[in-house]
């Protein structure tokens, strides 16, 4: 931004960089009336200030569901063993992949993690959960292709329970919104494991691809409706796409965004950061 | 997301008509309103513009201020105007050489092997001897997946596990072919970001190596505005024959198409909508028009 006052000009930039980052033009819009309103009550706004408040509202619509960012990759403390965590999301959005990363960083800290793979139909995802098992060492629950995933799950958490894991990660498959068959599994694998542990899963984790526009808001309103989704992560981000896209998810559905996948490697993974994530749509690539 | 464009851009005309003046001016305002919904749509924010403006021109030309029901009219034309864009003419991929080569390429997760897949199965279908070259040497499991789907639909795959070099694995594969009384060989590749140097110089020897009668971009249809620079870099690296819109059994608008179309002047000549071995059709450009828009 190139002027020292904020006219229509700059806000017509504005709105590109916001658009062009997936932020839709609903949040944009928002974003923006936001802005007017404080050119209008501060007599007068520079370029220089307008950054600083830029993030501040953008931000602010992160925080809209009053969570903080996570500091680390640690887990509440008041659980009573094993956390389990479900993995969801559409067809190739980097679930099984962000599983892998997940159980590093767990194993990192000394904590005992076992992966159920309930991802039991697409062709050789279970072969893929195993290979990431053995890459972080963890063990892999499984019946093999084509079984029951919800009973995949259940046994995941039931050695979870004897073994006295701490974690238990359940990958599942990937499943487009509009399949209400696949979406009615989702709801069964739940509680099939609640069976087992009451307050099972602990987290249900939404997976969205960075790169995706505007249909990840429908992803995310259609699998709040079919379970409900705690905590959000955005992969693919090491691209040029922005994934801004979830700042209107995380607002609307109060949803807070906790990991960015930034690559395929193990250590690819970051907890989220609302103001890192806010600049980076005004890099220039 | 059931916003139905024409029904709002009649609402629009009727304030308008209401204000009892139209003018230019107000057919701005309107045409203000269809790019807002190409860009909800997914089509690149520079790629909405430039529709709106050829939009407002055509309407202009067609009276659309005087006819009955304006909004209809100007959706009608904003439906043919995104068509045309989108090529009007039918492509096909080309099979020739002995083996015929197919280059699959595009970002992680799009649904290249999938789709590889599925391209196979159609070939046999259409009588070709089919061989499947597993050349992602990266992803866990990439071969086994293919193998499955090799399996499934009778097709074989050539894979070497322990080799780490993408282009030996496909000349060897083509090399396999010519003995084995194949004539079309299917190149499987990783998923790689446009920003990843390294493994687009990956691919771009491989396209360099094989000569490929076809070099395909698979791309979620799902993509968002993100869709223009990758789809640019990759025609750049790989000046690719055509582009496969992968996941369109979803509810996605799809306006990437429209923007990649528009970037990089290349058909798309497949698309997929599932997860099975026959899932796969040819594109038409008024069905994707009329999706981008949400009729
Ligand atoms: N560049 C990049 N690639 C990623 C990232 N996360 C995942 N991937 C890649 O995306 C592709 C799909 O990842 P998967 O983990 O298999 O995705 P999934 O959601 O489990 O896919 P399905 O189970 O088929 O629905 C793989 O090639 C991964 O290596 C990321 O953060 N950055
Ligand atoms: N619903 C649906 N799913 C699809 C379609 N095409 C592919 N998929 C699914 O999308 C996911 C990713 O597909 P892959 O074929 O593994 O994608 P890829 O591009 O080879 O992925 P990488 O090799 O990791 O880059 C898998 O779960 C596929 O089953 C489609 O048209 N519709
Ligand atoms: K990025
Ligand atoms: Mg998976
Ligand atoms: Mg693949």
């Amino acid at each position: 931004v190139g002027k020292s006052q904020v006219d229509e000009d700059v806000l017509d930039e504005l709105e590109e960089i916001l658009i062009s980052s997936d932020l839709g033009v609903n949040t944009t819009v928002k974003i923006i009336d936001r802005i007017e309103e404080r050119v209008a009550r501060d007599k007068y706004l520079g370029t220089s200030e307008l950054d600083k408040i830029l993030r501040e509202e953008i931000a602010g619509l992160l925080s809209e569901n009053n969570t903080e960012d996570l500091k680390d990759f640690s887990l509440p403390e008041d659980i009573k063993k094993p956390y389990v965590l479900l993995v969801v999301g559409v067809n190739g959005v980097g679930k099984t992949t962000t599983i892998g990363k997940l159980a590093a960083q767990y194993k990192k800290q000394g904590m005992k993690v076992i992966l159920g793979a309930a991802d039991t139909f697409r062709a050789a995802a279970v072969d893929q959960l195993k290979m990431w098992g053995e890459r972080v060492d963890v063990p892999v629950v499984s019946h093999g292709m084509n079984t029951d995933p919800a009973s995949v799950a259940f046994d995941a958490v039931k050695q979870g329970v004897e073994e006295e894991a701490d974690i238990v990660i359940i990958d599942t498959a990937g499943r487009l919104h509009t399949k209400v068959n696949l979406m009615n599994e989702l709801s069964k694998i739940k509680r099939v494991i609640q069976k087992f542990v009451n307050e099972a899963p602990h987290e249900v984790l939404l997976v969205l691809d960075g790169s995706t526009g505007q249909n990840a808001m429908i992803q995310a309103r259609e699998f709040t409706k079919a379970t409900e989704v705690t905590a959000l992560a955005i992969t693919k981000l090491d691209g040029t796409a922005k994934g801004g896209v979830v700042i209107g998810i995380s607002e609307e559905f109060k949803i807070p965004v906790k990991y960015i996948g930034v690559g395929e490697k193990v250590e690819d993974l970051q907890v989220f950061n609302k103001m890192e994530f806010v600049d980076s749509f005004f890099k220039r690539v | 997301m059931f916003d139905n464009l024409s029904y709002k851009l009649d609402r629009a005309f009727k304030t308008l008509k209401g204000q009892g003046q139209i003018t230019e001016v107000n057919v701005a305002t309107t045409v203000k309103e269809i790019r807002r919904a190409l860009v909800d749509a997914d089509v690149n924010f520079k790629v909405a513009k430039e529709v709106t403006d050829r939009i407002k021109e055509e309407a202009l030309g067609r009276d659309v201020l005087i006819s009955v029901s304006p909004g209809q009219l100007l959706v009608k034309i904003t439906q043919e105007e995104l068509a045309k864009m989108m090529g009007e003419k039918q492509e096909d991929i080309s099979i020739e050489g002995s083996p015929a080569t197919i280059l699959i390429s595009g970002l992680q997760g799009s649904g290249k092997t999938t789709f590889s897949g599925k391209l196979a199965n159609r070939l046999k279908k259409q009588g070709k001897q089919v061989l499947l070259a597993a050349c992602d040497i990266y992803r866990p499991a990439a071969i086994d997946q293919l193998k499955v789907l090799g399996e499934q639909i009778g097709v074989e795959v050539y894979a070497e596990p322990d080799n780490k070099d993408a282009v030996k694995i496909a000349n060897n594969a083509i090399k396999y072919a010519k003995d084995n009384g194949k004539s079309v060989v299917i190149v499987d590749t990783a998923g790689r970001l446009a920003v990843d140097e390294t493994m687009m110089k990956e691919i771009s020897s491989l396209k360099k190596e094989l000569k490929p009668s076809e070099t395909l971009f698979v791309v979620d249809s799902m993509t968002g505005q993100d869709a223009v620079n990758t789809a640019k870099t990759f025609n750049e690296q790989l000046d690719f024959d055509g582009v496969v819109l992968t996941k369109l059994d979803g509810d996605t608008r799809g306006g990437a198409a429209l923007s990649i179309r528009n970037v990089v002047e290349k058909p798309i000549k497949f698309v997929s909508s599932g997860e099975k071995m026959d899932a796969i059709d040819l594109f038409y450009p008024d069905r994707m028009a009329q999706r981008i828009l949400g009729m």
